[in-house]
């Protein structure tokens, strides 16, 4: 067995056994209190997972992708809020490692994730920009002594309070256009964020996401110099769609087992005869099966076009097409998922305190087709589709 | 060929500032130029050069700048007359 696999056999078991045995005994608290999912982070950077992903020459790791995309299914089966911190900060993290170029500052930053286990949060989207990543009105602006500063009104930060550090996406300068942006990294102690909003959602509410206004004063370093739309079509888009669509997979197929466990514990009751729920079970099964596809064969692509030397092929519209689709159907199809699977379960998935409960897990997936909307990626495709070929 | 290309980014574009000040070799999207826009504006290349660029082209690199838009305009002129 190579060393390779033998880590990324490591790492999950690791990941699961936090996810079965911190993650789900919390989750139920979290999901009410609306409160971070502190015991999954701390025993996840207990196991240096918050790195796993990075390069071990930095100090990470050197898990595979696949491996970090399976870790987020682990975790989204037993707490969506925690597979959601833990996907976030790993599309932060792993993006900057792929863009590395002419970076000093951001290759000793990714070792100082890997040594101090740095919690990384995203602050991409913001107030007056209609949801638009690829636009930006905040930008970095030179300040005293050399340093840039920036203000940044974002809607939503998710667990902006918890973070150690925060990738931000701005205008290049002052003087630019909304769409010529920037990456840059604030660390701890060079950001101010001042509160603005509450935090009661339906749904994912241990990801505690708030608004806020963030100040901040950075060294020009801490600009990431690799061009913004490669960062963007070669990793940031792909592997948020990747990463977050296995963790709702995760979610879905919790929602599926406990579907399973009800049939069977009806099925038990009356031994001879079929319950009526198990034909329902396998219309569910073969909903999941749809969404593992997509998700599976998602990656898959990703995987095979990163291991191309210039990873060509996710700059092309087919590829922004591909990832898009992932996107809107795993987004969509997970929901459905936990709701038949409600329907399978009855009142009994219904309610929030049995063990076949699925009102969470339908809760925690009616965020991802909102998690940049549908219909705004729907928008994207249809000006695609107009130009590109074979798709 | 260079002018009509200018012409088409004057018209869909949707630049900013000034498209006749702009340089042959200056950034597009750094003028402004959204991805929607960009895509209106191969529409209109090849609507007019009545040529259809392969999915190997569609990238935002080919479309960065008026140059960048000629070389690729080129290239399929000429491969069109090989075949």
């Amino acid at each position: 067995m190579s060393i390779s696999l033998d880590r990324d056999l490591a790492f999950l078991d690791s990941v699961r056994l936090i996810a079965d045995e911190v993650s789900a005994p919390n989750s139920d608290a979290v999901d009410r209190g609306a409160r971070f999912p502190t015991e999954s982070i701390e025993a996840l950077r207990g196991e240096r997972a918050l790195s796993a992903g990075l390069p071990t020459e930095l100090g990470g790791g050197g898990v595979s992708f696949e491996a970090i995309a399976g870790g987020c299914f682990e975790l989204g089966r037993r707490c969506g809020s925690s597979a959601m911190v833990f996907a976030m900060h790993q599309i932060k993290v792993l993006t900057l490692a792929r863009h590395l170029d002419g970076a000093p500052w951001f290759s000793e930053y990714l070792a100082r994730v890997a040594d101090e286990q740095r919690l990384v949060a995203s602050v991409t989207t913001e107030i007056g920009t209609g949801g638009d990543m690829g636009r930006s009105i905040a930008a970095v602006t030179p300040g005293q002594n050399g340093t840039c500063t920036f203000e940044k009104k974002a809607p939503v930060v998710s667990y902006g309070a918890h973070a150690d550090d925060l990738f931000v996406t701005l205008r290049r300068d002052p003087d630019s256009e909304a769409s010529d942006q920037v990456i840059a990294l604030a660390m701890r102690g060079q950001a101010e964020l001042e509160p603005a909003g509450t935090w009661d959602p339906l749904g994912m509410r241990g990801t505690c996401s708030p608004g806020f206004v963030i100040r901040a004063v950075i060294a020009p370093e801490q600009v990431l110099p690799a061009p913004f739309s490669a960062v963007m079509s070669e990793s940031m888009v792909p592997i948020t769609h990747i990463l977050w669509s296995h963790l709702w997979l995760g979610i879905a197929t919790d929602a599926f087992d406990r579907a399973r466990a009800f049939v069977r514990a009806s099925a038990k009751q009356k031994p001879g005869e079929t319950p009526p729920t198990a034909v329902r079970l396998s219309h569910l099964m073969s909903e999941l099966s749809m969404l593992r596809s997509e998700v599976g064969s998602g990656l898959e692509a990703f995987v095979k076009a990163s291991e191309e030397p210039s990873r060509e092929w996710l700059s092309t519209m087919q590829a922004a097409i591909r990832f898009n689709n992932l996107k809107i159907a795993a987004s969509d199809q997970a929901p459905r998922v936990c709701q038949s699977a409600m329907g399978v379960c009855g009142i009994v998935g219904f309610k929030n305190d049995t063990p076949y409960s699925v009102g969470r897990h339908l809760r925690d997936t009616m965020s991802a087709s909102l998690m940049i909307a549908n219909e705004r990626i729907h928008q994207t495709n249809a000006s695609l589709l107009l130009i590109a070929k074979d798709v | 060929m260079t002018d009509e290309i200018r012409q088409i980014i004057r018209d869909h574009a949707r630049l900013a500032g000034d498209v006749d000040s702009l340089a042959d070799d200056a950034d597009l999207y750094q003028a402004g130029m959204t991805s929607h826009a960009s895509v209106n504006v191969m529409l209109a290349l090849e609507d007019h050069f009545d040529l259809e660029f392969p999915d190997r082209m569609l990238t935002r690199s080919v479309f960065e700048s008026i140059d960048s838009i000629e070389r690729a305009l080129v290239e399929l002129r000429s491969e069109t007359a090989v075949q």
